[in-house]
C-alpha cells in the first residue's frame, strides 16, 4: 500500500488502536471516544518479536494488544486478527494503526555532488523521512574513486537517495556517482534476492543516463530533483518517494511486515516520521519555535521548527541503552562525570556503563545508578543538539544580497537556523524523560543539556505516544489533537535563564513575580543560584527581570524584561547559573555546588 | 504484564539447534538435504565480485569524455592485464604518444562517454562457507545456503568479541570463582577453547595470543582492558568481525564475576570434546549472543530440552543483572504483581529473590534475567 492511499477508516471513528514497533518493545494504546473528546485509556507493551524465534513482527503487536485487552475488558482479538471495526460497546475497535522502527529503522545512504550543499539537502530529505544516514557520499567528500566504491560495496543500506547538480546545470559528477555506485553493486540489508530501492532526485537532465546506467542494477524511481536551483529546496518530492519505497519494498522483506501492513487501517509510518509530523503540527498551530527530542535506547532524535522551517536529525549511536556506551566514548568520561553529584571510580562506572550496554533493558535500582544515568543522559541529549545544529541550516553557497549595514555583521551562508533566545518551548519524549520518577529531573536534564537562554517553556510526553498521535493525525486530526493535548503532553514549566556570567554570589538579576492570587515575589537572583517556585499548569505569572549590566535576557546588555509565563507539573525556574553553564573543574567544588543546585530544586530523594 | 520478561542466556546440556548458513550473496550449495556435515567443511560457494578501480581515460589522454572509445586498446568486456595497454594516443610526433596501461589484472567492466571513466575489476575471489556445526543439512535455500541441525550441548554467552572458530574444549582453572591468569595459560593449550572462571586479565590475554589459543571463555574483564585489547572503546555493541588472534566469550559480564556454577559444570563435564564457538553478539535490531556449540552423537544425548517459556513463575533460577546484586544467582520466591516503589522512586514491578543463604531481595522483574535450559 503507498503511502498516498485512503484510510481504510469507519466514520465516525470512535475506538483507536495503536502501536509502535520498537527496536525492544511494541507499544501499544487504546483511544476512545468518551462524550465530544478522545481520551488515551489504555496501554500495553510487550518485547517486539523481529527476531528468532518468533521472526513475525505482528506477535509483539498482539500480545500488546493482548495486554489492552486484559486491562480493559474490551475484546479486540479474534485469534490472529484485530476485529473492526467496533459490534458493540465492548467488542472490536474501529481502526489499527501502527509506526515502526524496529530492525534498527530505515537506514538509508545519500549522495551528493558537492558535500556541503546536495549532499545535506539529500541527507535531510531522508532525515526527515524518518531514516537514518549511515553515510552521504560526494564527489568532493575526500575519498579517492575507489575508496568511495569500497565503501558503497560493504554498506548494506535499506536504500539510497541520489542527488547532485541543479536542473540544467553540468551532468558528469552526478553520473559519475552513479557509475560508481552501478560498479560497487550495492545489496540491501534485508533479502538477498531482491533490488535496491534507488532514488535519484537529482539534476534532471542526466535523468537518461542514470536510468541507462543504474535501470537494470536497482529499483530505479526518479524524482523531482532536491535542489533545483542553488537558492531552492525542494525535498517533499523526494521523501514521499522515501516513505512509499519504505513500505513498498524495505518493510516487505521485514519479517511479519506483510502481515502488518495487512492488519492496519492506515499505511505504517517509521516512528521517527510520525514523531515529526506532531512536532510540526503543534509548532504550526501554536505559532511556536520548538525543539523537539526524542531520546530511545539506541538513538536520539531531535526536531526543530524555527520560523516555520521543519528540520530534524538523528544521532544513530547516542541513546540510553543499546548505544549508552558510545555516549561514553563520544562525551568523554570527564563531562559525564560532571554531572555525578559522588565520586566513583573510574573503572567501577564504565563496567556499569558496559554492563547495561550488552543488557539493555535494565533500569537503575539505586539512587546512585539513576544518578548516573542522568548525567549520562544530560550528554546524549547535549551532543543530539550539536549535531542538530550542525545540519539545521539555512542552505549553503547561496549568493546573499549585501547593503553597507551588513559590513560589520558579515554572516556566511548556511548559518544554524536554531535561536536559542528565539526559542519558545522544548519538548522531550522518551523513556529517560517519560519515566523520571520525578518531573523535576526531566526538566532540570533537559535545561543542563540545552542551556536555554531568555524565556523557556518546558514539556515531556507522558508516557511515549507521540509516534502513534503522528500516524492518528494523518487520519483524524481532531482526535490525534484532544488526545495530545489532554493526555500526552505534560508541561513542566517555564525556565528563566540570563545570559552572561559572573562569580558565585554577585548579582545575576533582581526579580519580581505577580502569581496569579495576587502574591508578588521581590528579591535578586544571584550568580550560582537555582530556584524553583511552584506554578501550576493552566496558571500564569508575570516575571520582572532586571538584569546586571553584562547580562541579557533578550533584550540586550542590562535590559529590563517582562514576560507572562506559563506554569505546570514543575513550575518557575530561575537558572542564575550563568550562561553558557560552567561547571567548577575542582571535582569536590562541583560535587558541592551540583548539590546545592540539586537540593534547591528537590531533584532527588533526601539521601 | 504476563507477556514481559527478560529471555535469558541458554545453558543447556542437551538441546536441538539450527544454524542458517547462507552467502553473503548468491552462489552454489555444495551439500544435500540429510548430508551429515563437519563444522570446517564448506557447505557452499560464492564468488565474490573482484574490486573496482576507475580510471579517469579522459582526463589521462587529454580529450573530451565522449572521445575515449576511439583511443581504447581494450573494449568493454576484455580481459586485461596488469601493464597492458589499454588507450593510446596516435600523435604524429612519437614522442608525444601518451599510453595508458591497466594498474590491474582482471577485466574492463564499462566504458562511459559522459565521465570518460574506464572501470576496471579484478576477477571473483572464491568465498567458502563453512558448516560451524557438525550437523545433518535439513534445508537448502537454493543459490543461498544451508539450514544445519545439530544436536549439542549449548552454551550463550551474554558478550564476545571475534569469528567462529573450533577447538577442544579445556578448563583451565578448578572453580567457577577463580580467575584466569596468565600461569593458566599453557602451551599445550594452542588451537584450543580454555574455559576460565571470574576474571581475564590483560596479561592472560597477551599470555592466550602468544600461545596460540583459538578462544577463551570466562565470567567478566574489565571494560579498560577491552578497550586496549580492541584499540578503542567500543560504543555500540555489534561484534564479530574483530581480528585480535583469539575468540573471547564473557558469559556474566564486565568486572570479576564468578561464572555460574550451572555454565561453569556443564563445560566441565565436557571437557576434551570439540567445540564450536562464536564470539559475534548484536544487541540491537536482532539479539545475537555468542556462543559455546558441543555437538553430541545420538548415544550421548540425554534429555533434550526446548525451552518454551511464557513467563516467569516462583522457582525459576535467575540471575541478577544490574548493581548493587549484580551477578548474584537465586531462586523466585514471590511475584508480586502490584506496582512496588524502588529507592529511586520508580514504580515498578518486582519479584522476590532468595539466595542460596536463605536471604530474600526485591528486585525489579527488568533487572533479572531467567537461566534457560
Amino acid at each position: 500500500m503507498a503511502t498516498h492511499e485512503p484510510a481504510r477508516t469507519a466514520t465516525p471513528l470512535s475506538v483507536i488502536v495503536a502501536t509502535d514497533c520498537g527496536s525492544t518493545t511494541t507499544k501499544a494504546i487504546l483511544i476512545e471516544k468518551v462524550g465530544d473528546e478522545y481520551r488515551q485509556t489504555y496501554r500495553g507493551e510487550a518485547p517486539t518479536t523481529v527476531e528468532a524465534p518468533f521472526e513475525d513482527v505482528t506477535r509483539g503487536v498482539l500480545n500488546a494488544i493482548a495486554e489492552i485487552e486484559e486491562l480493559s475488558g474490551r475484546k479486540i482479538l479474534d485469534g490472529d486478527e484485530i476485529i473492526t471495526p467496533c459490534r458493540d460497546a465492548k467488542t472490536g475497535v474501529d481502526i489499527y494503526i501502527s509506526t515502526s522502527s524496529a530492525g534498527g529503522g530505515l537506514q538509508m545512504m545519500v549522495t551528493g555532488v558537492v558535500q556541503n550543499m546536495t549532499g545535506e539537502s539529500a541527507q535531510r530529505a531522508a532525515l526527515g523521512a524518518g531514516a537514518i544516514v549511515i553515510d552521504v557520499l560526494a564527489s568532493n567528500d575526500g575519498r579517492l574513486p575507489h575508496e568511495k566504491i569500497e565503501r558503497i560495496r560493504t554498506m548494506r543500506p535499506d536504500m539510497i537517495l541520489m542527488s547532485g547538480g541543479t536542473d540544467g546545470g553540468a551532468v558528469t559528477h552526478v553520473v559519475e556517482m552513479a557509475e560508481y555506485i552501478a560498479a560497487a553493486e550495492p545489496r540491501p540489508r534485508f533479502g538477498a534476492t531482491y533490488k535496491l530501492p534507488l532514488i535519484y532526485a537529482g539534476n534532471k537532465d542526466a535523468q537518461p543516463q542514470v536510468k541507462k546506467i543504474l535501470g537494470e542494477k536497482s529499483a530505479l524511481v526518479v524524482t523531482e530533483n532536491i535542489r533545483p536551483v542553488l537558492e531552492k529546496e525542494n525535498l517533499a518530492p523526494a521523501r514521499h518517494k522515501i516513505h512509499d519505497l519504505f513500505l513498498e519494498h524495505v518493510m516487505q522483506q521485514a519479517p511479519g511486515y506483510r502481515k502488518l501492513i495487512e492488519m492496519a487501517g492506515a499505511p505504517i509510518m517509521p516512528t521517527p516520521a510520525a514523531v515529526g509530523v506532531i512536532m510540526e503540527t503543534i509548532a504550526k498551530r501554536e505559532h511556536l519555535n520548538l525543539i523537539g527530542v526524542d531520546i530511545g535506547g539506541a538513538t536520539t532524535d531531535v526536531f526543530s521548527v524555527f520560523e516555520g522551517v521543519f528540520n530534524r536529525t538523528v544521532s544513530a549511536n547516542l541513546g540510553m541503552s543499546y548505544s549508552i556506551s558510545n555516549v561514553l566514548a563520544e562525551a568523554g568520561l570527564a563531562n559525564i562525570m560532571r554531572w555525578v553529584p559522588f565520586t566513583i571510580d573510574e573503572q567501577t562506572l564504565r563496567n556499569r556503563i558496559k554492563n547495561k550496554m550488552i543488557r539493555p533493558t535494565t533500569i537503575p535500582q539505586t539512587l546512585d545508578e539513576l544518578q548516573i544515568e542522568h548525567a549520562i543522559s544530560r550528554e546524549a541529549l547535549r551532543l543530539a543538539l550539536i549535531h542538530h545544529k550542525s545540519l539545521a541550516t539555512g542552505l549553503k553557497g547561496v549568493q546573499q544580497e549585501r547593503t553597507i549595514s551588513d559590513v560589520f555583521e558579515q554572516q556566511t551562508s548556511g548559518k544554524t537556523l536554531i535561536d536559542m533566545l528565539k526559542l519558545d518551548l522544548i519538548v522531550g519524549s522518551g523513556g529517560i524523560l517519560s519515566h523520571a520518577p520525578r518531573r523535576i529531573q526531566s526538566m532540570v536534564m533537559m535545561v543542563d543539556a540545552y542551556e536555554p537562554v531568555g524565556f523557556t517553556r518546558l514539556s515531556v510526553d507522558s508516557i511515549f505516544m507521540m509516534p502513534h498521535l503522528g500516524v492518528l493525525s494523518t487520519i483524524d486530526e481532531k482526535a490525534a489533537t484532544d488526545v495530545f493535548v489532554r493526555d500526552c503532553m505534560v508541561y513542566l514549566g517555564t525556565c528563566v535563564a540570563p545570559i552572561g556570567q559572573g562569580k558565585d554570589g554577585e548579582r545575576c538579576a533582581d526579580y519580581e513575580i505577580v502569581f496569579p492570587d495576587g502574591k508578588t515575589v521581590t528579591d535578586q537572583l544571584k550568580f550560582g543560584d537555582l530556584r524553583l517556585y511552584p506554578l501550576e499548569l493552566g496558571k500564569k505569572a508575570t516575571v520582572t527581570m532586571q538584569p546586571a549590566k553584562a547580562v541579557n535576557l533578550g533584550a540586550g546588555v542590562g535590559g529590563t524584561v517582562t514576560r507572562e509565563v506559563q506554569g505546570g507539573a514543575v513550575g518557575l525556574i530561575l537558572d542564575g547559573r550563568g550562561r553558557p553553564l560552567q561547571l567548577p573543574s575542582d571535582q569536590l567544588t562541583r560535587i558541592e555546588m551540583l548539590t546545592k543546585w540539586f537540593d534547591a530544586v528537590g531533584l532527588y530523594p533526601a539521601a | 504484564m504476563a507477556h514481559s520478561y527478560t529471555p535469558g542466556l541458554t545453558v543447556t546440556d542437551s538441546t536441538v539447534i539450527r544454524r542458517r548458513r547462507i552467502l553473503p550473496l548468491p552462489g552454489t550449495v555444495l551439500v544435500k538435504v540429510s548430508d551429515r556435515v563437519r563444522s570446517n567443511q564448506p557447505v557452499a560457494r560464492a564468488e565474490l565480485p573482484g574490486k573496482v578501480y576507475p580510471l579517469n581515460l579522459a582526463n589521462q589522454l587529454g580529450v573530451a569524455p565522449d572521445e575515449i572509445k576511439d583511443y581504447l586498446i581494450k573494449k568493454e568486456g576484455d580481459a586485461v592485464q596488469k601493464d597492458e595497454i589499454l588507450a593510446e594516443n596516435k600523435p604524429l610526433i612519437k614522442w608525444f604518444k601518451t599510453e595508458i596501461r591497466s594498474p590491474v589484472t582482471g577485466k574492463v567492466e564499462s566504458v562511459s562517454t559522459v565521465t570518460g571513466q574506464v572501470l576496471l575489476r579484478e576477477p571473483p575471489r572464491v568465498l567458502e562457507l563453512l558448516g560451524y556445526v557438525d550437523g545433518t543439512v535439513v534445508e537448502i535455500h537454493p543459490q543461498q545456503g544451508v539450514t544445519i541441525e545439530c544436536l549439542c550441548s549449548l552454551v550463550q554467552g551474554i558478550f564476545g568479541i571475534g569469528g567462529e572458530t573450533y577447538g577442544e574444549l579445556v578448563m583451565a582453572v578448578a572453580a567457577s570463582d577463580e580467575a584466569l591468569t596468565p600461569a593458566h595459560v599453557k602451551p599445550d593449550m594452542k588451537g584450543k577453547i580454555v574455559v576460565g572462571g571470574s576474571f581475564l586479565s590483560a596479561e592472560t590475554m597477551a599470555k592466550a595470543k602468544e600461545m596460540g589459543v583459538a578462544g577463551l571463555v570466562v565470567g567478566g574483564m574489565h571494560d579498560k582492558d577491552l578497550r586496549a585489547l580492541l584499540g578503542y572503546d567500543l560504543g555500540v555493541a555489534i561484534t564479530g568481525t574483530e581480528q585480535v588472534g583469539f575468540t573471547l566469550i564473557l558469559t556474566e559480564g564486565f568486572g570479576t564475576i564468578p561464572m555460574a556454577a550451572k555454565t561453569f559444570t556443564l563445560l566441565s563435564a565436557h571437557a576434551g570434546q570439540y567445540a564450536s564457538i562464536s564470539g559475534a553478539t548484536q544487541i540491537r535490531a536482532g539479539v545475537i549472543r555468542p556462543e559455546i556449540i558441543i555437538p553430541q552423537t545420538e548415544t550421548q544425548a540425554g534429555t533434550i530440552t526446548q525451552p518454551q517459556r511464557s513467563g516467569i513463575r516462583v522457582g525459576d533460577l535467575v540471575r541478577i543483572i544490574r548493581d548493587p546484586l549484580f551477578g548474584k544467582i537465586g531462586e523466585v520466591s514471590a511475584l508480586p504483581s502490584d506496582l512496588t516503589k524502588i529507592p529511586t522512586e520508580s514504580e515498578v514491578r518486582v519479584l522476590e529473590v532468595r539466595f542460596p543463604d536463605r536471604q530474600v531481595a526485591v528486585i525489579p522483574r527488568t533487572n533479572i534475567e531467567v537461566i534457560e535450559g
